[in-house]
């Protein structure tokens, strides 16, 4: 049991000791989120925004194929993109595997179902009587939409958290496509399944602690903005 | 208007530091080191510390960068006959041979041994301890003692299954007491404490998990110093003809300064808890 108050206190003295393999695992894990939040939320956005806002033909099975790849398991995206970027593969000659931009191509298709699914149905759930307000104001259709978007920016900024929970926490596609290699595609995530598979759980449970944290932080963050935006 | 105003200025803050963070990611990324190897090895030289050791020697020695994935022998080999790394170094001849009998891998190199023990708890409810490891093994499976394998075409698991098979004992699978892990060598032998039963290891993983527990492990060394428990580790660099973008001549670099008298010195000074983990053996 010991080993649970020794990994509390092991993560505030990683964290205030400013170990350099710690924190070289904290700017991969940094890095490749920023890198798949900006792929995702690019593509994503307006994705789930089109999805939401406009009725075709479709549309229902558009919405059953990506609610089904919310189910998508990490390793399953790990081994489709490994086959894709290995030397082997189509896109070998890219040497995209064991690089963070390959790790960040797995995190994108993750969390893409993510961003657009919850897009989709905030802009959905906008009030219909906002449209044809906006509508009899005379307001055009980029200025509509460019409203609607506002409208639900807080249901969009919860999009995006929960895509980043989902990067930030997984293991499976960081493991296979980076390799966990120390000072270049160890995330904060890969390091803790390998101290755990070498018996150092009491460092597992410290840098668990430190991803919590920085994921705090951020949340801190966001939540300071909004709080400037209701102002 | 003023709502309106905040709201964008605290998005464009947003936007802005978003457009920073990955300038200065991309910025970092820009730059590839000339001289990175790629490595594929086996679980034990990378949780033991080995290669922690080792890759800055070779940096001093040859301005290389040497950047490993810690897999079984069978990952290994398919990541190097995919072309994905420049070398392996790993420990199971059998493997090691169709490997190089297929060209996927050139001019294999001995480089140390250490060897395979076999451990269980210190009440040995099957009796091996002192036996061979043939009767050692025919006990564990008359006796029905639980056994934790590697179940994962690793060296060790490869080296398993020639040693049931030299026991005469038909290789396990359903049976109850056979608990095929899947995982690594350290997270096998934690699973045969946890649940006290018998598992085969390499001696320097046995150390690392030895000083893990602080020298109070639930399982220990019933058996050991047989022949047929020896474990080879070579390295082979990737054929290039087989995937031109590999990078051979880094990785028979390594292969030669692996094999030299320095850095056998060097991997023959690797100790743990006082105890010499790898024995160096280059022809």
């Amino acid at each position: 049991m010991n080993y649970i108050t020794e990994g509390f206190f092991q993560a505030i003295g990683l964290i205030l000791s400013m170990d350099e393999e710690t924190w070289q695992a904290v700017g991969v894990t940094v890095r490749l989120t920023v890198m798949s939040m900006a792929a995702t939320l690019s593509v994503g956005l307006p994705l789930g925004f089109l999805l939401g806002y406009f009725d075709f033909p479709g549309k229902r099975g558009a919405h059953m194929v990506v609610d089904t790849l919310l189910a998508l398991p990490t390793v399953v995206v790990g081994l489709v993109v490994y086959a894709f970027i290995s030397n082997r593969g189509p896109l070998g000659d890219l040497r995209l595997l064991f690089t963070i931009r390959g790790m960040a191509i797995g995190q994108t298709i993750l969390a893409l179902p993510i961003v657009i699914a919850l897009t989709a149905n905030a802009v959905e759930c906008l009030d219909g009587r906002l449209r044809m307000t906006l509508a009899t104001l005379g307001a055009g259709g980029w200025r509509m939409a460019a409203t609607s978007l506002r409208e639900c920016r807080f249901a969009l900024m919860a999009a995006a958290v929960t895509a980043y929970g989902r990067v930030v926490a997984e293991v499976g596609v960081s493991m296979m496509l980076g390799g966990n290699i120390k000072w270049h595609t160890r995330t904060i995530t890969t390091a803790i399944t390998l101290e755990t598979g070498k018996g150092d759980f009491a460092l597992g449970i410290a840098l668990g602690i430190l991803l919590l944290a920085i994921s705090f932080a951020l949340n801190a963050g966001l939540s300071f903005l909004k709080r400037r935006a209701d102002a | 208007m003023k709502k309106i105003f905040s709201v964008k200025k605290g998005f464009i803050a947003l936007l802005g530091v978003a457009m920073i963070v990955l300038a200065l990611a991309s910025a970092s990324l820009g730059a590839p080191d000339a001289a990175v190897l790629r490595m594929a090895t086996t679980t034990s030289t990378d949780n033991t510390g080995l290669l922690d050791y080792l890759a800055p020697i070779l940096k001093a020695d040859l301005g290389i960068e040497l950047q490993w994935v810690a897999v079984g022998t069978g990952k290994a080999l398919e990541l190097g006959r995919n072309g994905d790394v420049d070398v392996v170094l790993t420990h199971d001849p059998e493997s090691e041979k169709s490997f190089i009998d297929e060209e996927y891998g050139v001019d294999p190199k001995q480089v140390m041994y250490n060897d395979f023990v076999v451990l269980g708890p210190a009440s040995d409810q099957a009796g091996v301890k002192g036996k061979s490891v043939n009767d050692a093994f025919k006990l564990i499976a008359d006796k029905q003692a639980p056994f934790a394998s590697r179940a994962d075409k690793s060296g060790t698991h490869m080296a398993e299954l020639r040693l049931w098979k030299a026991a005469g004992v038909p290789e396990p699978d359903k049976e109850n007491w056979y608990i095929q892990t899947g995982q690594g060598m350290l997270d096998t032998i934690n699973i045969a404490g946890e649940r006290g039963g018998y598992v085969l290891t390499d001696r320097g993983t046995f150390i690392t998990y030895e000083a893990n527990n602080k020298g109070n492990p639930p399982v220990v060394i019933l058996v050991e110093g047989d022949d047929s428990l020896k474990n080879q580790y070579s390295v082979i660099p990737v054929n290039p003809k087989k995937h031109a973008n590999v990078n051979y001549e880094l990785a028979a670099k390594l292969s030669d300064w692996l094999t030299s008298k320095k850095a056998q010195d060097d991997i023959a000074n690797f100790k743990m808890e006082g105890k010499q983990l790898f024995f160096p053996n280059a022809k």
